[in-house]
């Protein structure tokens, strides 16, 4: 049922409070509320931090309780936890929310017009699809192999739209 | 005799400062220019004392001891009383016209008052700081710079998007669709009563004609009431017409601006769309 436990070595997700954002390894447990909590790379100091504002992640680092901010950090970088997280999805959807909100006026209606283009095409294999299986009579037909090179379109031009003005 | 001891007094008297003047080198040019405005040294009082408050010799005596009838000064010519003899016209002649036609009439230029007030206007307090409009200080927004795209909110062209050209001396900014792009002309818009975007054309080299101020764009009102009530109402303009200036002046600052519209992609379908909220957004948390 539970797949990421709160071990020595497990890599946390700070979710809110003065360190909210970051990536920090947990070093020691003190108590039911509290780990004593450590982020070399991430710019967060050895200190104690509750349970309640860190979020599991799927690493693991190699060291033993209450090792020192240097074997973490050493452990860190053999890892190459900061590449590998922000290769995860869930680092993605971050990094989208805030781009999504720092969008100007410009910005949103380049994605409009991208978002409309591209569902036009969209629509317009669709209907295509729809009409060749219309008229063959009713024969299941595959949709997936055209969207998915339109949808790699889409967040190209999206990824375009937002990174051209800055 | 007396009068000969009198002018033999007066001479000595004047020519003695005189000499003490004309010996003293470095004081010589003031004593001339002196000689010229002031009235010489100070001659001392002619009219020996009687007693205190009381003078040996009257009024008239005293204007003939000192020869005031010989010393009658005028203030010297000044321009303005050169200019001051051109008096301005006071009265022009008009012809007759009407019943009696023919002939002409002289009437005042500069004519009374045609009413006095029973009670005279008290004098205001002095205030402080209160300045009238046009004195007062103009401020801009940082975010508005020349350039910026500006969404309109109110008007008749609300919700649409347009460049900022420059602020006008009263404060109003000049602004412009570009009109080929979204039916916007030059016109004037109120800084609060608009979105400045982060948006901003490069406007660097383009020149605005000097002659689009404030006045430039004032709407133009008829006043000529000649007491026949039933024709106010169809003398003052209720069509705005557009003259050909207007034309013009819009021709030359859209060509110029419209060149560099086209370089950025996708600006000109920005600017031809307009700004709508829809549901699930929140002015507070856009960034424009």
């Amino acid at each position: 049922v539970f797949k990421r436990f709160v071990e020595i070595g497990r890599v946390a997700f700070i979710s809110f409070g003065p360190h909210a954002g970051k990536l920090v390894a947990i070093v020691d447990v003190i108590d039911q509320n509290r780990a004593l909590v450590d982020g070399p790379c991430s710019g967060v100091r050895r200190q104690a931090m509750p349970f309640k504002c860190m979020q599991l992640t799927d690493f693991v680092l190699k060291f033993p309780h209450s090792a020192r901010q240097k074997c973490v950090r050493l452990a860190w970088e053999k890892e190459n936890i900061n590449e590998k997280w922000a290769a995860t999805r869930w680092a993605k959807k971050i990094e989208a929310r805030e781009k999504k909100a720092k969008m100007t006026d410009f910005d949103r209606y380049k994605v409009m017009k991208a978002k409309r283009m591209r569902n036009r095409i969209i629509k317009h294999e669709m209907k295509k699809l729809q009409k060749m299986s219309s008229k063959k009579g009713k024969k299941p037909k595959k949709q997936e192999k055209p969207e998915k090179p339109e949808k790699g379109q889409k967040s190209e031009k999206v990824r375009k739209a937002q990174k051209a003005p800055k | 005799m007396a009068g000969e001891t009198a002018a033999g007094e007066k001479k000595p008297g004047e020519k003695a400062p005189g000499k003490k003047k004309t010996g003293e080198k470095p004081a010589e040019q003031k004593a001339v220019g002196e000689k010229k405005k002031k009235v010489k040294k100070h001659h001392a009082s002619r009219n020996p004392v009687l007693a205190r408050g009381i003078g040996r010799y009257s009024r008239s005596a005293m204007y003939a001891r000192k020869a005031l009838y010989k010393r009658k000064y005028t203030a010297p010519e000044t321009k303005i009383e050169k200019k001051k003899k051109e008096k301005p016209r006071a009265t022009i002649t008009k012809p007759v016209g009407g019943d009696k036609n023919g002939g002409s009439r002289v009437v005042k230029i500069r004519k009374m008052p045609r009413y006095y007030p029973t009670e005279d206007v008290p004098r205001k307090l002095l205030s402080h700081g209160k300045k009238p409009f046009c004195q007062h200080k103009r401020r801009l927004r940082a975010s508005i710079t020349p350039g910026t795209v500006l969404i309109l909110l109110t008007g008749r062209h609300r919700g649409k998007r347009v460049v900022f050209l420059k602020q006008l001396g009263t404060g109003l900014l000049l602004v412009t669709g570009p009109l080929v792009i979204n039916r916007v002309p030059l016109r004037r818009a109120h800084q609060k009563f608009v979105i400045a975007t982060s948006t901003k054309v490069d406007i660097s080299g383009v020149k605005i004609p000097k002659h689009l101020t404030d006045a430039y764009f004032k709407k133009k009102r008829l006043r000529k009431p000649k007491h026949q009530e039933g024709e106010i109402f169809d003398t003052e303009k209720e069509k705005y017409e557009i003259t050909e200036q207007r034309k013009s002046d819009q021709k030359a600052v859209d060509s110029q601006i419209l060149a560099r519209i086209k370089k950025v992609p996708q600006l000109r379908g920005y600017l031809r769309s307009t700004f709508c909220l829809s549901n699930g957004v929140y002015p507070h948390k856009l960034v424009f």
